[in-house]
């Protein structure tokens, strides 16, 4: 895998990154824009693991990131499909243009 | 703090300080709890404890003038700003302090006593009482000052609480207009005197009364030679300094031109006026020239004749005014005013005399026997004004027989005044006119006629109350008060007996003995052939006056053609008033007041408008980016966070 | 271009192009399984990269836990087979447009940038390794965060059951 130089590895997870945000930023509906945002935590953990593995081959602080990011985006996820399927009993509706009454 | 310095068998000492401090509880009492306690108790608490202040007062006055003492004090610092820079409260007991200490409390406690009568039945009686108590507080609080900011600090107080007496009806108009020009003239007179505390203590470099006298007084000392070097329009700063501390004096005690305040105070309760604006108060600024008397002689005699001159131009200004005013109560101011002048200008004379202490003592002596006469005036014109009901000359006529008693003592008073033997203004004015005599002849002829008008006004004044006809009582006076068709209760006649016995007897004191600049003791004796021409000039202004007004005629009116536009300008007091409303007015307000309230209202004001008119709009404006969607929210975010990290990478290094 | 690079390279082919259908689709069960497939793509570079544990966790946690859970609320919130809104046509050009600069920021900083390899040999980055990394609390020990995301977990936890049980009477 040494063939592989750490820059590709960083523009995927860029690239990545970027698809969450346009996903984020352009859809409507709350359960893709959560989607969205698992994108965005995956493509921090590729980065995090290429990382550890390129620069610090002897230490495990990325891997031990990775894990927790993970976990904290179980914990958001749930959290986040709470407040959704709260929100549809409310709005009976997700989409996110309906949910305005933070409006000024 | 220091611990006051004195020790605990020092009854001198401690006694000073509970006369003081014994108003000032009563104040408190009866300003917290005042309202809550029944019928005239408040008025009782005021008046026990100032009947101890005054007994505590006579004490410590005996004490001080039988033995030798000449000089007491006992400060602690209050404010200290640096090492050997604070201010000091304290107790100072020297011949005039301790004068002051038994006038002020005597009076004080005529007036509360005469209130308990005068003010039965008002709403605001406790309030009343508590003004008075502070009055009081703050007045001893001056006299015993031992430094020039305390005199200062305690001179605000007496000019806030005659401010709280004289607008003490304060649904009346005239009351309030009267409150807040009394106030803001003397506020603007002690304008001057800050200043001049500024003056002195610079140039003396202590703020502390013994230290500076004897700074500036000493012809040798460095202080006095820089006060005496430094010079601003040619004349000297110490002069400058002496002359802006006498404005104050002068704002306080009404001298001309600073007059205008006092007949209007006397919208205020007639005991007020007896007390503040007859007895104490307005005797301030003359006991203020006698502290510092001894830098006036030693080094500044130009101020002193400043002093002299105001004093006698006053003194013969208000006299004149005097006799055309037809209001009781403001013929008596302007005889305060007068009488107050010839306390100046004795203290006046003594530049370039060689014997100062002549005009010291007669000052000192003449304000003692003023308080006792002119304070029995004003109590009996309470009388009858409350008998009346009104303040008007033409209102009164013939109470002889109505209110005997205060008929008597309103006559002793008047002999009093009118300098007649052997009532106590007969000495004490012999007093002022012999200094006046010895160096200031001008001045001296000024006060001889000033004594006849003196007598003259003070006869019309007897004589259009108490004869001219019959008795013009109003007879619905039960829907007013039921203590008017009589004379008054028992409280309100003590006090007239007892300052009508004061001011027989003030005068044979050996005033001259206690009283004196310098320490020594002065022998006074009253020349026969000296007395010949006040008396008799005083004489025939009381015949005068009983000749126009003791039984109805037209006399007055032919008199008053007489001197035709001379009297109408006497009556419209010289058109003083005008003259600062013009000043005012015209000037201040048109040329300098409505140009700043211009810039306030278009220039500020706009200002200020106009930034909240642009946030509004901006607010307006920008409300639609809040729109309540995550996403757009997300989007200026994500926008944002690129925008300044371009910004870093490619522009900021 | 060896087997192991071109495994590389065709993984994340996939993560790539299925993310990007996953954002795009308008069939919302369609999404969910393109994320699906993203994030088992990712797992494979992880497996590729010789992480065996972190690639069992991201299929575990992901694949088996939240999209999983996704799909149920789209069955809960969702009629299946109803296409999505379509995209406002400004916040479309937007999104793309910001993300476009984005990632072209970013790429050029990365392609400026020259990493250096790091010397240290290598760690054995077995199982056991990481669990008593993940207990010790010594230096390089992770006790501390791994004790406060049980905490968070357990918040998670409670904060979820809260939200979502709410009784229905609320209205506006």
């Amino acid at each position: 895998m040494n063939e592989v130089p750490l820059n590709h590895f960083l523009i995927v997870s860029t690239a990545l990154f970027f698809i969450g945000v346009f996903g984020f930023l352009s859809r409507r509906n709350l359960v893709t824009i959560l989607m969205s945002v698992e994108l965005i935590l995956n493509s921090v953990n590729i980065n995090f693991i290429a990382f550890n593995e390129y620069l610090w081959p002897g230490k495990m602080d990325g891997l031990y990131f990775t894990l927790f990011i993970i976990a904290i985006a179980a914990a958001e996820a749930a959290v986040a499909i709470a407040i959704i399927i709260h929100l549809y009993r409310h709005y009976r509706s997700i989409d996110a243009e309906d949910t305005d009454t933070l409006r000024f | 703090m220091d611990s006051i310095n004195i020790t605990p068998g020092d009854t001198l000492l401690v006694n000073a300080y509970f006369i003081v401090l014994l108003p000032l509880f009563s104040f408190l009492v009866l300003g917290f709890f005042g309202k809550k306690m029944p019928g005239s108790s408040s008025g009782w608490l005021g008046t026990v404890s100032l009947a101890t202040a005054a007994f505590l007062a006579c004490t410590v006055a005996l004490d001080f003038f039988t033995t030798d003492k000449r000089y007491v004090d006992s400060k602690f610092s209050w404010l200290e700003f640096a090492n050997g820079l604070s201010i000091d409260m304290g107790v100072l007991l020297d011949p005039i302090s301790v004068m002051m200490l038994v006038v002020v409390t005597f009076i004080s406690l005529m007036v509360h006593l005469y209130s308990l009568g005068y003010m039965k039945g008002e709403e605001r009686f406790s309030t009343y009482y508590a003004y008075l108590g502070l009055f009081t507080f703050s007045m001893l609080g001056l006299v015993l000052s031992v430094n020039l900011f305390q005199i200062y600090i305690f001179w605000e107080l007496v000019g806030v609480s005659s401010f709280l007496l004289i607008g003490y009806y304060y649904d009346r108009a005239s009351a309030i207009a009267a409150a807040k020009k009394a106030f803001i003239v003397t506020r603007f007179a002690d304008l001057g005197f800050l200043i001049g505390i500024l003056v002195l203590s610079n140039t003396s470099g202590t703020l502390d009364f013994k230290t500076m006298i004897s700074t500036l007084s000493d012809p040798t000392s460095e202080g006095l030679r820089n006060a005496a070097a430094g010079s601003f329009l040619g004349i000297s700063a110490l002069t400058w300094g002496l002359l802006l501390v006498f404005m104050g004096g002068a704002g306080k005690s009404a001298m001309f031109p600073l007059h205008i305040w006092l007949p209007d105070a006397m919208e205020g309760p007639t005991p007020v006026s007896a007390l503040i604006h007859a007895a104490t108060m307005v005797v301030a600024g003359v006991y203020l020239v006698a502290r510092l008397f001894g830098i006036f002689v030693m080094s500044a005699p130009a101020a002193l004749e400043v002093v002299a001159w105001t004093g006698a131009i006053s003194s013969l200004f208000a006299a004149v005014i005097a006799c055309t005013q037809t209001d009781i109560k403001r013929v008596l101011a302007y005889s305060t005013m007068s009488q107050i002048g010839y306390m100046m200008f004795a203290l006046g004379v003594s530049a370039g005399s060689d014997q100062p202490t002549h005009g010291f003592t007669a000052a000192n002596f003449h304000l003692f026997t003023h308080a006792m006469f002119k304070a029995l005036l004003f109590l009996g014109a309470g009388m009858v004004i409350h008998a009346v009901h009104s303040n008007e000359l033409s209102a009164m006529g013939g109470l002889r027989k109505k209110l005997p008693l205060t008929h008597i003592t309103f006559l002793i008073a008047c002999l009093a005044i009118a300098g007649i033997p052997p009532f106590a203004g007969f000495f004490s004015k012999e007093a002022i006119l012999h200094a006046a005599s010895e160096t200031h002849p001008a001045i001296y002829w000024m006060g001889i006629v000033t004594a006849a008008l003196t007598a003259f006004y003070m006869f019309r004044l007897y004589f259009g109350i108490f004869w001219n006809g019959k008795a013009k009582l109003h007879h619905d006076q039960h829907n007013h008060h039921d203590h008017s068709g009589h004379e008054g209760d028992v409280f309100q006649k003590t006090p007239l007996v007892v300052l009508a016995m004061a001011s027989i007897a003030a005068g044979f004191i050996p005033f001259g003995h206690f009283v004196t600049s310098d320490g020594s003791s002065l022998e006074m004796h009253t020349d026969v052939m000296f007395s010949i021409l006040p008396v008799s000039l005083s004489v025939i202004g009381i015949l005068l006056a009983a000749r126009m007004y003791r039984t109805p005629s037209d006399l007055p009116e032919r008199m008053a053609g007489f001197f035709g536009s001379f009297f109408l300008a006497a009556k419209s007091k010289f058109y003083i008033d005008e003259v600062y409303l013009f000043i005012t007015r015209k000037i201040l307000f048109r040329l300098i007041g409505a140009p700043a309230a211009w810039v306030d209202r278009s220039i500020v004001d706009g200002a200020v408008n106009t930034l909240g008119v642009s946030a509004e709009v901006g607010a307006e404006s920008i409300s639609e980016l809040q729109s309540g969607k995550i996403q757009s929210y997300a989007g200026w975010f994500v926008a944002g966070t690129l925008v300044l990290i371009a910004l870093f990478i490619y522009f900021i290094h | 271009m060896s087997v192991s690079a071109m495994f590389f390279y065709g993984l994340s082919a996939a993560v790539l192009i299925s993310a990007l259908l996953a954002v795009t689709s308008r069939n919302i069960f369609r999404s969910a399984i393109f994320l699906l497939f993203s994030l088992v793509s990712i797992a494979g570079i992880y497996f590729w990269m010789d992480y065996q544990f972190i690639a069992a966790v991201q299929t575990i946690v992901y694949v088996g836990g939240i999209v999983v859970l996704i799909i149920f609320s789209i069955f809960l919130t969702q009629q299946a087979g109803v296409d999505l809104p379509t995209p406002l046509r400004g916040r479309l050009f937007f999104a793309a447009l910001a993300s476009l600069c984005g990632f072209l920021l970013v790429t050029l900083q990365l392609l400026a940038h020259p990493f250096r390899k790091g010397a240290e040999p290598a760690m054995s980055k077995d199982m056991k390794a990481i669990g008593s990394g993940l207990l010790s609390t010594v230096e390089n020990g992770y006790a501390l965060p791994f004790e406060l995301m049980s905490i968070l977990l357990l918040a998670a936890m409670v904060g979820c059951i809260v939200i979502a049980l709410k009784p229905n009477t609320v209205t506006e």
